[in-house]
């Protein structure tokens, strides 16, 4: 917690397109306004009337369930107004381009539009055109800035500082949106970060981001205060990246056996979907350490600080 | 901003001095006393600061209550950017703080503190964000300063001190322990050009 | 009417000359500057101080985009944006709609281009049916139909089977073969340039060795086939270190550079802004200073824009949703002047003008590039040290789709004569 009156910092952006392009003083200033979101969310009433009167659309061109149904119970917590558009549901499947669907959006008066997209930058590209705030809710394998933030969040909560933390990252690093902004938001918050997974998964060239490489699990556990599991997909593409799951649990996996490396306070996360026995053993999933449920209530949180601070700004 | 009969001169904003730490003092004392005569059952009373200053000046009421020989006072904070109607027209964004109040409000008096008392619209806005923690037997307000100007249907129950201002004038509170200054109220007279 | 060009500094790098002289062009052919001295006709006179007049500029990579994509370039649009570039010949690519995979596609683009193109215009023919890289097109016919060079360019013949029979059957009719060098199995879904950007914004990468192998194994096809196999758009550093290996051996293989690969580098990209959206991609630092090092020692010896023009609805989309492709007829003489010679002075004008001339047209086996008497009064005349503005707004190319507007560059063709008569002039 910061002591009050010591920073002068205020909010003045109607977009968070990513984690990259904040300053550290950004980041932390989101994550102090989650603590007083949070803090809504323990009320008898667990409503504000920040938004109301905004229009809030979740336009989700990729599938997810876990980022959508949480960017709407935030906005439903601010009072906005929610409307929530599918891949299926949109002109796009018809052959409207993002720019079109988008403009038609904000001729609705859509206040806020929550962009999930396959494609990196398409959050920018909507920002660049449109007067509505855009919140980044993944696209492509460039960023994932609320995820990454209620990562940080949750470390903060757990440890009490990030600063001067070993974070390990581990899995699929390449495809890895919320890898991508883990590491921004992890390295300008001062934690140490080293990505563990199969070189093809996880090349070197990540080491100039500032980070460092692994392909030894076993060795990088033991200095670890926290280590993240990325889901592991093996499919389509990815067959040329790696030889099976059975290998990958018996490279990288985290057995039981593995967990015994770790510090008895280091702590498990999983942005989920878990693919239990795979990435994690299902018992350590929900053992002592995992704080993956701790992750999701303060995804609520983070998000009703992003959208309450990007959505409150006065737009031109 | 207003166009006044009087074509005043004077260059620079003239800064005047209204109180000093002992006035501050006397202002909060008074305020103490007035809580304590109106509120026979103190044990029910709770004091919401709004933040930064106004949680300092409860507490500080707090205190004096206290230092008159009561018992302990409970104390909260109830941060209102949440509950402001001016969301979406403002440039930039002050940081919101977590609020804090003992509950159960049930049966309970809060009243909520702030430093400056201007438009009411702060006060709606505390009031609001209140309601959301539970259902208080009443609430009420204290302010070190009124400095007039209400814009909704509120009023003060406990000032300090009543300081009547122009619309172009500021008024500039300091409190020790949170702006590490010493205690202080000015009136800024701002001229515009 | 019969013309004199005055006191320029005259550069035909066929015939090793380079001096400042008159230049007289009589019936539309250079002349003998006697031949003027005929009494029936009058006599323009162009003032040439402090310019360089040069054989008309040949640029052997043009997407012009008829038949079939008229809303992005027309051959007439084409033409007049190659004019104002300083080009009086140019070369288009097959991938229009139909597909110039046949005789009389070819007939069509030779048509229209004689009846609207104030340049002169090349058509090329496909290697492959339908660009497909499954059955070859008909070489033979495209031979005699007029194309003056084979190649799939904007996609690449992945069955080396296939590109050695190619090569081989190009060689019987006399045709280059133009190579869009890129390996399909390592470049995969990539967009831009593998490396750092790439993994910083998740852009999917198109690495360096997706161009490499496929230029290894065109080398290899070149010597096994005995036949010139030209790569088109150079833009890895490996690719230069191949090619110049290859050439000290003499195996019939050259290579093109296009300026946005040594005018701009992968960082370009990183606010997802799909005017720097092309393929091969914007490389690394590393690679443009293998470009210039090639361009320097000749392992590079022609120069080309890929003028790839695409309309506005169809670049505003999401960054790997977008085409490929910039425009850059207009911008590719002054980049090249601006970086090559005046910035990086990698080489001098001669060698400049012999780049975008005699290569070229010896490659083609045209009668082109250059100023010898009687041949086809195809001439330009450049101002070296002319500072300007490129304004995409004024371009004369119906699409927009260019990383250089607002550049300030030095360095411009000031008039475009083919066949003797101005076609554009500053």
């Amino acid at each position: 917690m910061t002591e009050p009156g010591k920073s002068e910092t205020r909010w003045q952006r109607k977009d968070l397109l990513g984690i990259r392009e904040l300053s550290a003083e950004e980041v932390t200033f989101i994550l102090d306004t989650a603590d007083a979101f949070k803090e809504v969310g323990t009320r008898e009433i667990k409503k504000v009337p920040a938004l109301r009167g905004k229009t809030l659309v979740n336009f989700f061109v990729e599938p997810s369930t876990r980022t959508r149904t949480s960017f709407e119970i935030a906005a439903i917590r601010l009072s906005a107004d929610v409307i929530n558009i599918s891949a299926t549901s949109s002109s796009l499947t018809k052959g409207e381009t993002l720019k079109d669907t988008a403009k038609i959006l904000e001729a609705n008066h859509a206040d806020i539009i929550v962009l999930r997209h396959g494609s990196s930058g398409a959050p920018q590209f909507l920002a660049e055109r449109l007067r509505s705030s855009i919140i980044n809710a993944g696209d492509g394998a460039h960023e994932h800035p609320t995820q990454a933030l209620l990562d940080l969040y949750t470390i903060r909560e757990r440890k009490g500082a990030v600063a001067g933390l070993h974070v390990v990252i581990i899995g699929d690093i390449l495809f890895s949106r919320v890898a991508r902004s883990n590491i921004f938001g992890l390295l300008k918050l001062g934690a140490r970060v080293t990505l563990v997974g199969p070189s093809t998964l996880v090349p070197r060239e990540f080491e100039k981001l500032g980070v460092t490489v692994s392909y030894d699990i076993d060795e990088v556990l033991p200095t670890a205060d926290v280590v993240n599991l990325l889901r592991i997909q093996h499919e389509r593409q990815r067959k040329e990246y790696f030889p099976g799951v059975g290998e990958y649990i018996r490279l990288f996996g985290l057995t039981k056996d593995r967990a015994k490396l770790l510090k008895p306070d280091c702590l498990i996360m999983h942005p989920g979907p878990i693919n239990r026995g795979v990435e994690i053993d299902s018992e350590l999933a929900d053992g002592a350490q995992s704080v993956i449920l701790d992750q999701v209530t303060n995804g609520l949180a983070i998000r009703m600080a992003v959208l309450y601070l990007c959505g409150g700004i006065a737009t031109p | 901003m207003t166009n006044n009969q009087n074509a005043r001169t004077s260059p620079a904003p003239a800064t005047l001095p209204v109180m000093d730490g002992e006035a501050i003092n006397r202002a909060l004392r008074r305020i103490a006393h007035e809580i304590i005569e109106r509120n026979p059952e103190l044990a029910s009373v709770i004091l919401a600061g709004i933040p930064s200053r106004g949680v300092e000046i409860a507490r500080r009421i707090a205190g004096i209550i206290e230092s008159l020989g009561k018992s302990p006072i409970e104390t909260g904070v109830i941060d209102v950017s949440m509950h402001r109607d001016d969301v979406g027209k403002r440039a930039e964004l002050p940081r919101v703080r977590a609020s804090w109040l003992p509950l159960p409000l049930e049966n309970k008096t809060v009243i909520i503190v702030d430093d400056v008392f201007f438009t009411g619209r702060t006060a709606r806005a505390a009031m609001d964000a209140i309601s959301s923690f539970g259902r208080p037997a009443r609430i009420q307000l204290a302010a070190l300063i009124d400095r007039g100007h209400r814009e909704l249907p509120i009023r003060v129950d406990y000032v300090g001190k009543n300081l009547p201002t122009a619309a172009g004038e500021r008024v500039r509170l300091r409190l020790e322990n949170v702006d590490g200054e010493p205690d202080a109220v000015w009136l800024i007279k701002e001229e515009n050009a | 009417m019969n013309t004199v060009i005055r006191n320029g500094r005259i550069i035909d790098p066929a015939n090793e000359r380079d001096e400042v002289a008159d230049l007289a062009i009589v019936d539309g052919r250079i002349a003998n500057l006697p031949a003027l001295r005929t009494p029936q006709s009058a006599i323009d006179e162009i003032d040439a101080t402090g310019l360089i007049v040069c054989p008309g500029l040949i640029d052997l990579h043009v997407h012009l985009r008829e038949p079939g994509f008229g809303w992005k370039e027309t051959i007439e649009s084409g033409a007049r944006a190659a004019a104002a570039g300083g080009f009086t010949t140019i070369v288009c690519m097959p991938n229009t709609s139909p597909v110039a995979d046949s005789p009389s596609t070819i007939a069509w683009i030779k048509d229209r281009a004689a009846e609207v193109a104030c340049v002169n215009v090349l058509p090329t023919g496909t290697i492959s049916k339908a660009l497909m890289g499954e059955e070859l097109a008909p070489l033979g016919s495209l031979a005699q139909a007029g194309v003056v060079a084979i190649t799939d360019d904007g996609r690449c013949v992945q069955n080396n089977e296939l590109m050695r029979r190619a090569v081989e059957y190009a060689r019987m009719v006399g045709l280059p073969v133009f190579d869009h060098c890129q390996d399909y199995n390592l470049v995969g879904a990539g967009v831009v340039h593998e490396g750092y950007w790439s993994t910083l914004l998740g852009l999917p990468g198109w690495p360096s060795a997706g161009e490499e192998a496929i230029v290894m194994r065109n080398v290899l096809l070149a010597e096994l086939c005995d036949h010139h196999i030209h790569c088109q758009h150079i833009s890895a550093a490996g690719s230069v270190r191949i090619l110049r290996e290859a050439q000290a051996r003499g195996v019939k293989i050259s290579g093109e550079v296009c300026p946005h690969h040594i005018a701009l580098t992968d960082d370009a990209i990183q606010n997802f802004d799909t005017n720097f959206k092309m393929n091969p991609p914007l490389r690394a630092k590393e690679d443009v200073a293998a470009l210039l090092e090639g361009i320097a020692d000749g392992t590079l010896a022609i120069l080309a824009s890929d003028h790839a023009p695409h309309a506005k609805f169809e670049k505003e989309v999401e960054f790997d949703a977008a085409p490929f492709g910039i425009v850059g007829l207009e911008t590719e003489l002054a980049l090249f002047l601006d970086l090559l010679v005046h910035k990086n002075k990698t080489i001098d004008l001669p060698r400049l003008v012999e780049m975008f001339t005699v290569n070229p047209a010896r490659l083609l086996q045209i009668d082109a590039g250059t100023l010898s008497p009687k041949r086809t009064a195809d001439v330009t005349l450049i101002d070296p040290e002319l500072e300007w503005t490129f304004e995409a707004s004024a371009s004369q190319s119906i699409s927009r789709n260019t990383p250089f507007d607002g550049w300030k560059l030095k360095g411009r063709a000031v008039r475009t004569i083919v066949g003797g008569r101005t076609v554009w002039a500053l």
